[in-house]
C-alpha cells in the first residue's frame, strides 16, 4: 500500500491503461510536453509519444468531438478538460454526440470516452474558473458521472471508466490534487455506481461527494466531540446514476439527512437526493431533511466575499444542529 | 468549369474524357434514379403521416453523394453526414428498405426506430450516422480519422455537410486539428447555396467555401456538383490524395436542393427563376441526356429502368417499411446504457 497523491493516482490508472491498451490514449490543453497543469499526465507523453498523449489546441468542443468520433472506431480516449468551466463549451458534442449516439443508433455506435475536468472554487480564480457543472451532467441520459473523493477513488474510478463502454465524465477538484491517502499497489477498478459509508453512524445522514466529503467528515468528527451526535458519512461518488438504494439504507438507520455541496443549491445534487429520500424513505424521516449549498451567485474575485459564497465545516455543523432543534 | 461568383448555374456541359466505365456509368444512373424517386417517396409517406418529425430530402443533389463515394471504397471509408442523410446511407450499402423502416419508425430501422430520418446509422457499413446540430460531425469526423491513423489501416474518414455548416466555430477547430495531425480525412462541402432559408451570401462573408480551406493550408476544389463526371474527377484526386498520407482535403461542390430545407419549409425565399435555372441541370437528366449521346441507353430503356425502380420501392421498400413491426414500448430504456458492462461492477 502506498501514499498516493490524488493527481498520482491518476497519473498511475492513466499508465497503466495505456501500457494495457494500445488504443487507449490522453488528449488535452498542455498535457503532453507541459506535462499536465495538475500533472495528471506527467511523464507520460515521453513514455508513450505525441499520437497517444495529445497536445491539443485550445478548442474544447472541437477536441472533445473528436475523442468521441475516434471512440467510434474502438480508440478509448481519456480527455483531459482543463477548468469544468470551460467543459460548458463541449456540452453540445459530450450532451448531444457521446450521451445520445447508442440510443439514437439503436445500440450500433458506442462513445466510450472518460472526459476528466476540475471543478469548484480554488483561490481567487474568479466567475469563469470556479464554477462547478456536475448538476448540468448529472441529468443527461446515457452519460455517466462520477466525482472521486480520495486517491484511491480517482485511481479507481478512472480505471473502470476508461474499460466502461458508455461514455463517464469524472468531475475532480483543482483543491484535491495534492490531497494524499493510501492506494493498495495491485490493480484494481472501483464501480461507477453506488455510494460508500465513508464513516459509520447513528443519528444523522451527512451526504456528501468529491470535496464536501470531506467538510462532511471533518464536521462529524466535531459533532461527536462537542455534541454527541454520532453522523454517517455517506459519499456520493457516483451521482448519475444516483445511489437510490444507499441513500434509503442510511436514513432507515439515522432518520435525518443533510446534503452537502459545494454548488448552488438550485437544481443540484441536493434537491435530487432530497427527490430520491422523499420518493423511497419518507416516512423514515424524523426532522425535514437539508442542505448545505453555495450561495447562488457566480463566485466573487475577493477572498472574504469567496469565502462567504462556499460552504464550510461549521455550516455543516450549524446545519445539524438545527435539524435537532439546537444551535451553537 | 468555373462556377461564377454569384453561384449561378453554369451551362457548360462540356466534359474532357469521363474516366468511369461504361458499366459504372450505368449503375450510377440507376443509383441516382434510385435516390430521386425513394426522396420523392418518402415525400409523399410524409404528406401521408407515415413519417414523422423532420424531414431532410436530397432531391437535387444526386451527383454529390454518388460522385464522392463512386471514388471512395463505400462500405469501407467510414462516412458521417448532416440529417440529410439517407441517400449517403444508402450509398454506403445500407439497405434502402432498413432507411425506409427507419423513417416509418420501425424496429427494423437502421437505428431500430430510435433514431429517424436525421439519425440514420449503419456501423457494419461504415456509415457512422446522421447529425442534427449544424457543423456536429466535423470534429466527430477528425475523430475518425485519428482512429484511422492510430489502427495504421488504409481507410479514409468522409465528412459530407453543407455550405452553412461552415459557419460553425466545430468547421475551424476540426480544419484546425486535421491539419495539425495531418489526418486522413476528406470534408465534403455540399454547397446548396442555403443555410436553411437563408442565401449564402447573406450569412456568409467569403461565399466560395473551398477559399475558406486555405485558412488552414489545407487543398481544396471546387466542381460543378450537378455533373457526376466532374463530381468523381474531382473526388478521384480528393480521395488519393487523403489515402496517399497526404492529410486532409476539402472539396466543394457546387449544387442545388429542389425541395425547401425540410419538410416544414415554405420555400418561399427562393427565387421561382433561380429554381428553373437550377432544375435545367439537374444531375439525373444531364447524366441521362450523356448517356443517351454516347449510345449507353434510349429514352425507352430509361423510361422502363424509371418505371422499375418506382415499383420497386412501392413493392419491396415500402412494403417492408409498412408491414414491419413498431418496437417495443417495453425496450424504450434499451440503449441508453451498455447492458451488463462489467466495469460498471468494479470489474466482477
Amino acid at each position: 500500500m502506498a501514499e498516493l497523491m490524488y493527481w498520482e493516482a491518476i497519473r498511475r490508472a492513466h499508465d497503466e491503461e495505456m501500457a494495457h491498451d494500445p488504443l487507449v490514449i490522453a488528449m488535452g490543453e498542455d498535457i503532453g510536453i507541459a506535462g499536465g497543469t495538475y500533472k495528471a499526465t506527467q511523464g507520460l507523453f515521453e513514455k508513450y509519444g505525441s499520437e497517444r498523449i495529445i497536445d491539443t489546441p485550445i478548442s474544447e468542443n472541437g477536441y472533445t468531438g473528436l475523442g468521441i468520433g475516434a471512440s467510434f472506431l474502438g480508440v478509448r480516449p481519456i480527455i483531459e478538460i482543463m477548468s469544468v468551466n470551460f467543459a460548458w463549451l463541449a456540452t453540445d458534442q459530450i450532451v448531444n454526440t457521446a450521451a445520445k449516439v447508442r440510443y439514437m443508433s439503436g445500440g450500433q455506435l458506442e462513445a466510450p470516452v472518460v472526459i476528466r475536468s476540475p471543478g469548484g472554487t480554488a483561490h481567487q480564480l474568479g466567475a469563469q474558473h470556479s464554477a462547478r457543472m456536475e448538476k448540468v451532467f448529472m441529468g443527461i441520459a446515457g452519460l455517466r458521472v462520477v466525482t472521486p473523493s480520495s486517491p484511491k477513488q480517482a485511481y479507481g474510478l478512472l480505471k473502470s471508466a476508461v474499460r466502461c463502454n458508455d461514455p463517464v465524465f469524472i468531475n475532480e477538484h483543482e483543491l484535491m490534487y495534492n490531497l494524499k491517502g493510501d492506494v493498495p499497489d495491485e490493480e484494481f477498478f472501483l464501480p461507477l455506481e453506488g455510494s460508500t459509508v465513508a464513516r459509520e453512524g447513528t443519528d444523522i445522514t451527512l451526504f456528501g461527494y468529491n470535496i464536501s466529503t470531506h467538510w462532511c467528515l471533518q464536521a462529524a468528527t466535531e459533532l461527536s466531540r462537542e455534541h454527541g451526535i454520532e453522523a454517517e458519512v455517506i459519499d456520493l461518488y457516483a451521482l448519475n446514476p444516483l445511489d437510490a438504494e444507499g441513500i434509503a439504507r442510511s436514513l432507515r438507520k439515522t432518520h435525518r439527512a443533510l446534503i452537502v455541496e459545494e454548488a448552488e443549491a438550485p437544481v443540484g445534487v441536493g434537491s435530487e437526493v432530497m427527490a430520491i429520500i422523499n420518493e423511497n424513505c419518507f416516512f423514515e424521516l424524523d426532522a425535514a431533511p437539508r442542505r448545505v449549498s453555495a450561495a447562488n451567485v457566480p463566485i466573487p474575485y475577493n477572498h472574504s466575499l469567496e469565502k462567504a459564497a462556499i460552504p464550510n465545516v461549521k455550516d455543516v455543523v450549524s446545519a445539524v444542529l438545527a435539524t435537532f432543534g439546537l444551535s451553537n | 468549369m468555373t462556377v461564377t461568383p454569384n453561384h449561378r448555374a453554369n451551362n457548360d456541359d462540356t466534359v474532357d474524357q469521363s474516366q468511369l466505365s461504361d458499366e459504372v456509368k450505368l449503375r450510377l444512373l440507376q443509383e441516382m434514379l434510385y435516390a430521386r424517386r425513394f426522396e420523392e417517396r418518402c415525400y409523399e409517406a410524409y404528406v401521408e403521416r407515415k413519417i414523422g418529425g423532420f424531414l431532410h430530402l436530397y432531391s437535387g443533389e444526386e451527383a454529390c453523394a454518388h460522385g464522392v463515394l463512386e471514388a471512395a471504397r463505400p462500405g469501407e471509408d467510414y462516412v458521417i453526414t448532416g440529417y440529410r442523410d439517407h441517400i449517403h446511407a444508402i450509398k454506403c450499402g445500407t439497405d434502402p428498405r432498413a432507411v425506409m423502416a427507419e423513417l416509418f419508425a420501425k424496429e427494423t430501422g437502421c437505428s431500430k426506430g430510435r433514431g429517424g430520418s436525421m439519425h440514420l446509422f449503419d456501423a457494419e457499413h461504415h456509415f457512422m450516422g446522421g447529425y442534427a446540430l449544424v457543423g456536429g460531425p466535423f470534429p466527430l469526423a477528425v475523430g475518425m480519422a485519428k482512429a484511422i491513423k492510430l489502427r495504421r489501416s488504409d481507410e479514409i474518414a468522409i465528412c459530407f455537410l453543407g455550405d452553412a455548416a461552415n459557419n460553425q466555430g466545430t468547421f475551424h477547430e476540426s480544419m484546425n486539428m486535421a491539419k495539425v495531425w495531418n489526418l486522413p480525412i476528406l470534408f465534403v462541402c455540399e454547397n446548396n447555396l442555403y443555410g436553411i432559408g437563408t442565401r449564402i451570401e447573406r450569412s456568409t462573408a467569403v461565399t466560395d467555401q473551398y477559399k475558406r480551406a486555405a485558412a488552414y493550408d489545407i487543398p481544396a476544389q471546387q466542381t460543378d456538383g450537378q455533373d457526376l463526371d466532374k463530381v468523381y474527377a474531382a473526388a478521384r484526386v480528393a480521395v488519393d490524395h487523403v489515402r496517399s498520407g497526404n492529410g486532409p482535403y476539402f472539396l466543394e461542390l457546387m449544387t442545388y436542393r429542389y425541395r425547401g430545407h425540410s419538410m416544414s419549409d415554405s420555400n418561399a425565399y427562393r427565387d421561382a427563376e433561380e429554381e428553373k435555372v437550377w432544375q435545367g441541370r439537374d444531375p439525373i437528366d444531364l447524366w441521362k441526356e450523356r448517356l443517351i449521346n454516347q449510345g449507353l441507353i434510349t429514352a425507352e430503356t430509361f423510361k422502363s429502368m424509371d418505371h422499375e425502380i418506382i415499383e420497386s420501392i412501392e413493392d419491396d421498400v415500402i412494403a417492408f417499411a409498412e408491414s414491419s413491426p413498431e418496437p417495443a414500448v417495453s425496450e424504450l430504456e434499451k440503449y441508453v446504457l451498455a447492458e451488463n458492462d462489467p466495469y460498471v461492477t468494479g470489474g466482477k
